[in-house]
């Protein structure tokens, strides 16, 4: 075996290795939500995910944005074909270990540089949306330095990588028309052949150089990306999919109804229930109403939070933050992964237990944030990859009203009436028909 | 003008009878001054139709909703079951309610606590009715009116109602302008999520202000919507623009009436 065969097989296990490692840690945090069952309606589930994730349906209602992405997508997922012949080629040693497809072969390579160039392209216009036009919903409180700086890290590296491609792809055009021993004639390079007149003077050798040079760049950038995934956004790439799979299918309004409240609440409404029966021995941890930090939220909403791309697509068109308040409901999923990933990392170094005192509620996430959510659900809707913002709101909520008595004067009022006279304002109930009588 | 037939589910039972229907008419159809009006154009048209229909009365009760949007799930819990006893013992079946909000909490948060009833909202039943060729409209009052209609998020987005309230508008011969934000992208009028019952949260502008001017920009005559709430939000953001001359916010109920001269 070649050394660098062997090179090349070290590289692959180590980041191999490395991805599943944090891959793991990852499934750990999402584990740490409650339960939840989502595993009823696999059909319309599976339906769902052909439409929203592969299909990206939800990405094209903005139809410039979304044309661009799904160039990018299919870009990535058709170049990861080559990607495996590069792999291949790697560990045996070959060069081109597809090219025995002949005429297949020709067309392949024609499609991956065509696709290389429109997503070197989308990336690039991509990048001047964020940098020079500065589109709004790219900004926002929420988008401090690093989520900025993670957006544009992962254009860059796929600009780079493209280009790396392609620069290959020239070089191996102009090393066959040379006659260069290992380079066999093997496809008409549509795109990259217009490189060539760059690399006309060069020598063999350089040009080898250059063409190996740029085959492991590209490699090995890939294998990095790999492994900077699981501290980006870009983690959405593989989350999009189970996170749309297991999206709630019941109607958007449709809020769940606590079960630890609902037995509490049958039971005062149980007439054979004895007032002055000692309670039942508790079995397990107490349950906390609500939310008050991330391990109180089910692992789908821990799900959401890793699979969030930060978009703002949900912010854009919140009415909160449309009216400058201070909800932001991406802020709400930024918030949910960073806790998750404070608590992920504070179990790791401090065992199970550990406890920082610190929680998702007031320590990342605000009562006035929280307070200013109207439950519309546009946030929901306009989520690309069926996120759920408002559930973990509300979840909050409920721990703020019903753990902490904490709710704005009004809404204690409210409350109130509600319990004495059954309605929001102080009427009685036995003037529920008056308007009948009305004019 | 004619007196309002409105039995009680109690005169019901006490004479033996069932209604084919429950009009469950909310705190704000019940006790709102404006939603009131929308509660008695509904009932006239229900009337008009001969529609064998009752409402709770005095025995009706807050559904929970704002309690459990502001996080109250338990006294959410509490209304829900003491209705569902109501409503059980007179063995209700199917129920139709011009309030978005009761609609959503009825149809799709009380079957899991034990009340399962076919629920709809105003907008749908009405659309049945005119599809069945018992309700019929004429569109006289509104030829060449320019009507839009502002999607409340509980009847749109939340439950995907979108098509029933704009056949409605369809029906009145009237032009049905949509604002730039609708259907599953329209924007809430502010009142959702228990804000209706407190003030904003520090901002620079007021929701309702926001979708008021977007559908002020399409100058329509008549913006029409069918929530009790978006109707104080519309309503008073039409106010505040000083436009109340030119623009009338009404429910598709109080539409239907009036094309009906009820």
């Amino acid at each position: 075996m070649e050394i660098s065969s062997i090179i090349f097989m070290v590289l692959l296990i180590a980041a191999g290795g490395l991805f599943a490692k944090n891959l793991k840690t990852i499934i750990r945090n999402i584990k740490l939500g409650k339960d939840l069952d989502r595993n009823d309606n696999k059909a319309e589930r599976f339906s769902l995910m052909a439409r929203v994730a592969l299909g990206q349906s939800k990405m094209v209602v903005r139809p410039f944005a979304g044309f661009l992405h799904i160039v990018v997508y299919v870009g990535f997922i058709i170049i990861n074909i080559e990607v495996l012949e590069i792999v291949l080629d790697g560990i045996l040693g070959t060069h081109r270990l597809f090219s025995f497809l002949g005429g297949f072969y020709h067309f392949l390579i024609a499609a991956f540089e065509g696709l290389a160039l429109l997503v070197l392209v989308a990336c690039v216009i991509f990048l001047i949306r964020r940098n020079v036009l500065r589109i709004k919903r790219f900004f926002g409180k929420e988008m401090t330095a690093w989520p900025k700086t993670d957006a544009n890290l992962i254009l860059i590296t796929e600009i780079l990588l493209m280009s790396a491609f392609l620069i290959m792809n020239a070089a191996d055009t102009q090393l066959q028309v040379l006659g260069s021993a290992h380079y066999t004639n093997v496809g008409s390079f549509p795109i990259s052949r217009q490189l060539m007149g760059a690399f006309a003077g060069m020598s063999e050798s350089s040009l080898i150089m250059l063409e190996r040079g740029t085959w492991w760049f590209h490699i090995i950038g890939i294998f990095a990306f790999l492994n900077y995934l699981p501290y980006s956004k870009h983690f959405h790439i593989l989350l999009a999919f189970p996170n749309v799979f297991y999206s709630k299918l019941v109607p958007k309004g449709q809020l769940d109804n606590l079960a630890s409240v609902k037995k509490e609440v049958e039971m005062m409404f149980d007439p054979s229930a004895d007032p002055y029966a000692a309670p039942a021995e508790p079995q397990g941890e107490p349950q906390r109403f609500g939310a008050k930090d991330v391990t109180d939220l089910t692992w789908k909403q821990l799900m959401d939070a890793y699979t969030c791309t930060e978009c703002g697509r949900c912010t854009d068109v919140c009415p909160a933050n449309i009216t400058g308040k201070a909800l932001s409901p991406r802020k709400i999923m930024m918030d949910t992964r960073d806790r998750l990933e404070e608590v992920g990392k504070g179990m790791d170094k401090n065992g199970k237990d550990f406890t920082d005192n610190k929680s998702l509620l007031r320590d990342y996430i605000s009562e006035e944030e929280l307070l200013a959510c109207t439950s519309c659900n546009a946030c929901v809707q306009a989520c690309p990859v069926n996120n759920d913002p408002l559930s973990i709101i509300v979840d909050l909520r409920r721990f703020l009203i019903m753990e902490e008595s904490k709710a704005p004067a009004e809404w204690t009022g409210i409350f109130t009436n509600i319990e004495n006279n059954g309605a929001p304002w102080q009427f009685a109930q036995a003037d529920r028909l008056n308007w009948k009588n009305e004019q | 003008m004619s007196e309002l037939k409105v039995p009680t589910m109690a005169e019901m039972m006490a004479s033996g009878q069932q209604p084919d229907v429950l009009f469950w008419v909310g705190c704000a159809g019940s006790f709102d001054d404006r939603a009131k009006k929308i509660t008695r154009a509904f009932v006239k048209i229900l009337n008009n139709v001969g529609i064998n229909f009752a409402v709770l009365g005095t025995e009706e009760s807050c559904t929970g909703d704002p309690a459990k949007r502001a996080g109250n799930e338990f006294l959410f819990q509490m209304q829900a079951m003491g209705n569902i006893q109501v409503l059980n013992a007179y063995e209700v079946k199917s129920i139709v309610t011009t309030c978005p909000h009761c609609f959503n909490t009825l149809k799709n948060e009380y079957p899991e606590l034990g009340g399962n009833y076919e629920v709809k909202h105003h907008s749908q039943f009405l659309q049945e009715l005119i599809n069945e060729g018992k309700l019929t409209v004429e569109g006289g009052v509104f030829k060449g009116k320019k009507i839009t209609f502002h999607d409340p998020c509980y009847l749109g987005r939340a439950n995907d109602v979108y098509e029933a309230p704009r056949s409605l508008i369809e029906k009145l011969d009237a032009e049905l302008v949509e604002m730039k934000r609708c259907k599953s992208n329209g924007l809430c009028c502010g009142a959702g999520g228990a804000q209706m019952f407190k003030e904003a949260e520090k901002g620079n502008k007021e929701i309702n202000i926001e979708r008021t001017e977007e559908a002020l920009e399409i100058q329509p005559n008549i913006i029409a919507t069918g929530c009790p709430f978006c109707m104080t939000m519309m309503t008073d953001g039409v106010k505040l623009k000083e436009k109340s001359t030119e623009v009338q916010v009404f429910d598709l109920a109080e539409l239907i009436a009036q094309a009906k001269n009820l």
